[in-house]
């Protein structure tokens, strides 16, 4: 769905930049291939775009100027509608993967407030509602405090040893990352991933997706767009 | 940034984290902190650590350190962009300043 609004805004002066956020390489490079993407598509193994910018969660866009500005800070970035809303969920699939589609299907999505506004943003720049103003950036990117600054070198150092394959020297340091940055959902999805493709309980780290989503709340999972 | 050793390269310090060590001290976005030792072509992670305020991880088993980001205040210091700089999927370098000149959607996905 990238690739297509890509191509659509790329002749008005639009480069699409995809970062994927993935420990093992291989895995986001395969999907990457299948889709053979005519803008830059990079792989961010230690998550690095997590604190350069404040995201803490997928799929988050961030809007950056032709001078290089920012200007729309981290935020829920949806295409189109996900496939996950309207799949009618086979009874035949795994019990915990109903369970988790069925929480999934109640997450907030906001894809044709947050397309529309792109393509305004794009068609007008800087007179564009939705362009913010650099101190107005600032002011809506996470706060950082000490202990989420600490989680980012925590995440760094494991990434780092698992990129390595010392994924058995990477816990601690995803677990930490874990309980000092408790609402970051890539540096918990990474792990529990890794330990269980359904990101389901494991011996390895606290909580799964399923239950720490029902605790959040599906509404809760995205913050909404302040457009 | 990851290091084997304490004391870092001011270049390579530069090139990961984008604060210039100058005279005057660290300096990023107009910003300068002052460093204590003479300006040198070498720094020490751990007075980074506690000028900057930037925390400072040390695994001993694996003989490595790693310096995060600034605590303490906003993600976004600046409204500027970071130099982002990470591999494509071909393996070639890809910087973020090479899309200077056009509007930029960066989006953060994953696999999982």
């Amino acid at each position: 769905m990238w690739q297509a609004l890509r191509t659509e805004l790329h002749e008005q002066g639009l480069e699409l930049v995809t970062v994927a956020l993935d420990a093992n390489v291989e895995t986001a490079r395969r999907i990457i291939e299948n889709v053979a993407p005519t803008h830059p598509a990079v792989i961010d193994q230690e998550h690095t775009v997590d604190a350069l910018f404040g995201i803490v969660n997928v799929p988050t866009g961030v809007w950056i100027d032709e001078r290089g500005m920012i200007v729309r800070p981290p935020e829920p970035a949806f295409p189109g509608r996900s496939a996950y809303r309207d799949v009618a969920i086979s009874d035949k699939l795994p019990q915990r993967l109903q369970d988790m589609l069925a929480e999934a299907s109640k997450i907030r999505a906001e894809p044709e407030k947050y397309v529309g506004a792109l393509r305004d943003w794009v068609k007008q720049g800087a007179k564009s509602p939705y362009a913010l103003s650099p101190s107005e950036v600032i002011e809506r990117s996470r706060p950082r405090p000490w202990e989420e600054a600490l989680a980012a070198a925590h995440f760094e150092l494991g990434a780092h040893l698992h990129a390595r394959g010392h994924a058995e020297g990477a816990v601690q340091h995803w677990r930490e990352a874990h309980r000092l940055q408790p609402d970051n959902w890539t540096y918990k999805r990474q792990a529990w991933s890794l330990a269980d493709p359904l990101q389901g309980p494991s011996d390895l780290y606290e909580g799964d997706w399923l239950s720490e989503v029902r605790k959040t709340g599906p509404e809760n999972y995205y913050p909404p767009l302040r457009m | 940034m990851i290091s084997r050793t304490v004391d870092v390269e001011a270049k390579e310090f530069e090139r990961q984290t984008g604060w210039e060590i100058k005279p005057e001290g660290a300096c990023k976005d107009g910003r300068c902190v002052p460093l204590p030792a003479p300006l040198s072509s070498v720094v020490d992670l751990r007075i980074i650590a506690e000028r900057l305020h930037m925390p400072l991880v040390h695994d001993e088993a694996a003989g490595l350190w790693c310096l995060g980001p600034e605590a303490g205040g906003k993600a976004l210091t600046s409204a500027r962009a970071p130099d982002l700089e990470l591999p494509d999927w071909h393996g070639d370098t890809f910087r973020l300043s090479s899309l200077l000149g056009q509007k930029v959607l960066l989006v953060a996905w994953a696999s999982w």
